[in-house]
Order: C-alpha cells, then structure tokens, then sequence
C-alpha cells in the first residue's frame, strides 16, 4: 500500500542491476512497506548514466530523481561508479542554476542484501521529494502537457 | 601596445618559412571585433591588427587544421584553450607554433556599441589602466572598463599565455576593473528556485536555435557527431520549446564541464546576447572546488571527469 495514497508524485529511480535493483527486490520479498512514487529504470551500471538522462527526466516533468548503484569498490565492472560519483557530483552544481532544487536529485549506494536500507532510502527521498512539492513548470507546460494540449485538440477537429 | 605588435609581425615573418599557415586578427567589417586572418603569404602579415577588439579566440580553428604545421596568436584565455585541446590530444604541440600575448582585455562589441551610442566610425580602441579608450571619426571617448569589456574579463584568471612558444611583448595582470556589473550567476544566486527555471525559460524563448554558441567552441569538436542532432538517443526534439534549448544548453554545458576554460567564445558568438557562459561557470566552479582543478593550465593533466580517486578528498556523499 503505498504510504502517499493518492498524492504522489513522478520520481524516477536510475538502479543498477546488480546491487541497487536486486537491493529493491529483496526489499519487496521481505513485503517492506515503502512508498510507490518511484519509477524505477533498471541499468546495467551507474557508470552508465549520463547525467543528461536526469536533466532529460527533469525537463519532461518529472518531480524527483534518485540514482542508485553497488557501493564503491563493489562495483560489478570495478570502475563503473567511481566514475558515475565524479559526473553525478558534478551535475549537482547544474541542476541549481537551471532552477531545479538541488533537493530533488540524490545520489547513493544501496547493494544487493541491503533491502531494509533501501526502503529506509525511498522512504526518505520521496519524503523529501513531498516537501519540496511538484517540480514548477515551465510557464508553457512540460512535453506531456503539450501531448494532452494535442490530443483534446484532435479530438475537438 | 605599439611595440608589441612590432614584435608579433617579425616575430611571425620568422617563423612563417616553416609553417603552412599563421592564424592572427585583422580590421574586419566590424569596426568593433576584428576577424581573424589567415597568413600563409609574408606580405599578408602587415594586415595584423593587435588591440582589445581582437576578442575571437582562435584556438577554434586548430583543430580543423591537424595534419599542418600551424601557428596561431593566443591571448591567456586562447591560450588556455589550446592547452585543453592538447590535454585531450586533439592537437599536436609539435605541430602548433603559440605565439603568446599579455592581453589588457578584450571588448564586447555588443555592450560598447551601445555604451557609445553606435560603432561607427571606431578608428583606435586602447585599455589603459581602468579606463578604455576611443577615437570615434577622429574623436576621443573614454568608458570605465566595468562597461566595455567581455564578461569573461571580469573573472580573468591570467591574461598572459602562460605555455607558449614566443612570448611578444611584456607579461602584466588582469584588467583592473573597477565597477563592474553583476554577473547573470550572482543575479541568479538571488533567486528563487522558480525564478531560475522562468529565467532561463525567458531567455531561451530567444534562442534561435542557430547553434552558433556551438560553432564558436572550442571543445565542441564532435562535428556532425553532435548529440544533439542525433536520433537515436533522440536528446533534444525540433520544435522551438524554451525546454528543448534549455536542454541543448545542458548538454554544452556538461559536454564541456571539467574542459571548458570560460573563453566565452560561446556567449560572443550568440546573436541573441544570451548568458549561456553561466551553466559553464557554474560547472567550473563546482569543479574547482571538487577536484580543484582549473581546466587549461597543464597540458600534462588529465580532466577531471577523465578519471577519478576511490577516495575522493572533497565529495561528500549523503548518510541516509
């Protein structure tokens, strides 16, 4: 059951596939009541995000971003989020400037058996994302605001 | 600044015999920014204008001319470029001849044409000390540097070119600004997060999508590889959104962090004046303080997104 029925928000997960993914499904085996406003992408590695990808997410309106990877040195290809640390770390100094609160985008590390960790980490994020409320919008809508404003004017013609 | 401009033409006519090609200023249509000038002839080099309206950063055309043996007048921040492109070897030292320059500030054509009411007639442009110098049809005008000069002066971090191979001239220190006005950084710093985003949505409504900011940069050397003209990612849409033109200038922006040396060839080259340099000052900043780096100073380091420690001095990541 989700703990923010009925006001949630968009908050997209980045979730490494071999600690941060497995993390949140033990999470689920153990049936750890955790919110549900987290969409998750499932990656082969944090080494592989591009920091574009939460710039992106936060340009078509999304509300949160929350990347999750091996803890360092366990990464399963070694390096993977050593690398993703320095670019993620970087991106935080863009995201302010673009008028994008620097609270609605978290980094960490969460690993395979950690499921009570991560619920303790979705929890608190989404807790924080609910604070900080819906990510504001451009005056002119988001992409998906566009797409709606498209299809009620097709269905009108 | 007289002299110097002496010692740049013999100093180019010497090395000329050995080179393909020298790349220097000329007097262009504009009577406040000169245009750069393509030597490859001895009597070509009297044309070279040296003075603060040689802003262009001519490190630009580097490395589009790999393969010949080129020389190339650089100011600090031109030579800072080229320091970037050989720390990601996308040019040959062997192959670049630096002649290196004390700048005393560059202007912006775009600012001093208003402050003078118009460019026309600019016959002569000095900096001395804090003031600027005009001779407008024979007349002189004088305007404090806070309202003539580049953005990018403001911040100058060294206007010597320190890796060269001539250095012409006498090495001196970053314009002495008095009065300058706030940068669009420090404006936004005073804003609230949603004032930020309606900012740059504003400001992108302008944007014409010409990519000339592109163009213009020095590290942007991706060519018809651009991320943003490609399909599959399909990073940034055609329609003229202030969302898609925000988020091509996201993507210059982190294409360049931990290699962007604030030339500010970017903000030069728009031709709607938008504060692009901004996102990249932004960036440096955090770059600085993270890995305190400063990118264009050592041709033998590697950026800092290049790599990474396992310990990291600076990050501190957040306990849940």
């Amino acid at each position: 059951m989700s703990v923010n029925e009925g006001k949630e928000l968009r908050i997209i997960g980045f979730l490494c596939n071999w600690c941060s993914y497995a993390g949140a499904d033990t999470a689920g085996v153990g049936r750890f009541a955790q919110p549900t406003d987290l969409r998750i992408v499932r990656l082969p590695c944090t080494g592989r995000i591009n920091p574009l990808f939460i710039v992106r997410a936060f340009m078509n309106g999304a509300d949160g971003v929350l990347v999750s990877g091996c803890h360092p040195r366990d990464c399963h290809y070694s390096e993977g989020n050593f690398y993703a640390r320095r670019r993620l770390e970087v991106l935080k100094a863009l995201l302010p400037v673009l008028g994008v609160d620097p609270g609605r985008f978290e980094y960490t590390w969460v690993s395979a058996s950690e499921g009570q960790r991560w619920r303790s980490v979705v929890t608190s994020f989404t807790e924080q994302v609910h604070a900080l409320g819906p990510m504001p919008g451009f005056k002119s809508g988001t992409s998906l605001d566009m797409c709606l404003c498209h299809m009620d004017q097709n269905q009108v013609l | 600044m007289a002299s110097s401009i002496d010692d740049l033409k013999s100093a180019i006519k010497e090395a000329l015999p050995d080179l393909d090609m020298v790349i220097a200023w000329t007097a262009g249509p504009d009577p406040l920014s000169h245009t750069p000038l393509f030597i490859t002839d001895e009597a070509d080099i009297e044309r070279i204008a040296w003075d603060p309206r040689c802003s262009q950063n001519l490190a630009g055309y580097l490395t589009g001319l790999r393969g010949k043996k080129v020389g190339v007048v650089a100011k600090g921040c031109d030579a800072r470029s080229i320091v970037e492109l050989l720390q990601e070897k996308l040019i040959d030292r062997e192959d670049v001849t630096i002649f290196g320059l004390h700048c005393t500030g560059a202007v912006d054509a775009r600012t001093t044409r208003k402050a003078l009411g118009s460019s026309r007639g600019v016959e002569d442009v000095a900096i001395d000390g804090a003031t600027a110098r005009f001779t407008v049809a024979g007349e002189a005008k004088t305007l404090p540097l806070g309202e003539t000069l580049q953005q990018k002066c403001f911040t100058c971090t060294g206007a010597d070119a320190e890796v060269c191979d001539h250095f012409i001239g006498e090495h001196g220190l970053p314009p002495q600004v008095g009065e300058r006005p706030a940068s669009t950084l420090e404006e936004l710093e005073a804003m609230s997060m949603e004032e930020r985003l309606h900012f740059w949505e504003d400001q992108m409504t302008r944007c014409i999508r010409c990519y000339a900011c592109r163009s213009a940069c020095p590290l942007c050397v991706c060519q018809d590889h651009c991320a943003a003209q490609s399909r599959e990612p399909h990073w940034v849409d055609q329609t003229d959104h202030p969302r898609e033109k925000l988020m091509f200038q996201a993507i210059h922006a982190l294409h360049t962090a931990g290699r962007c040396t604030e030339c500010g060839e970017c903000e030069r080259a728009c031709p709607m004046g938008l504060p692009i340099m901004t996102l990249k000052q932004a960036l440096n900043r955090s770059i600085q303080d993270l890995f305190d780096y400063r990118a264009g100073t050592d041709p033998d380091q590697a950026p800092p997104l290049f790599e990474f420690r396992e310990e990291e001095k600076n990050i501190k990541e957040r306990e849940w």
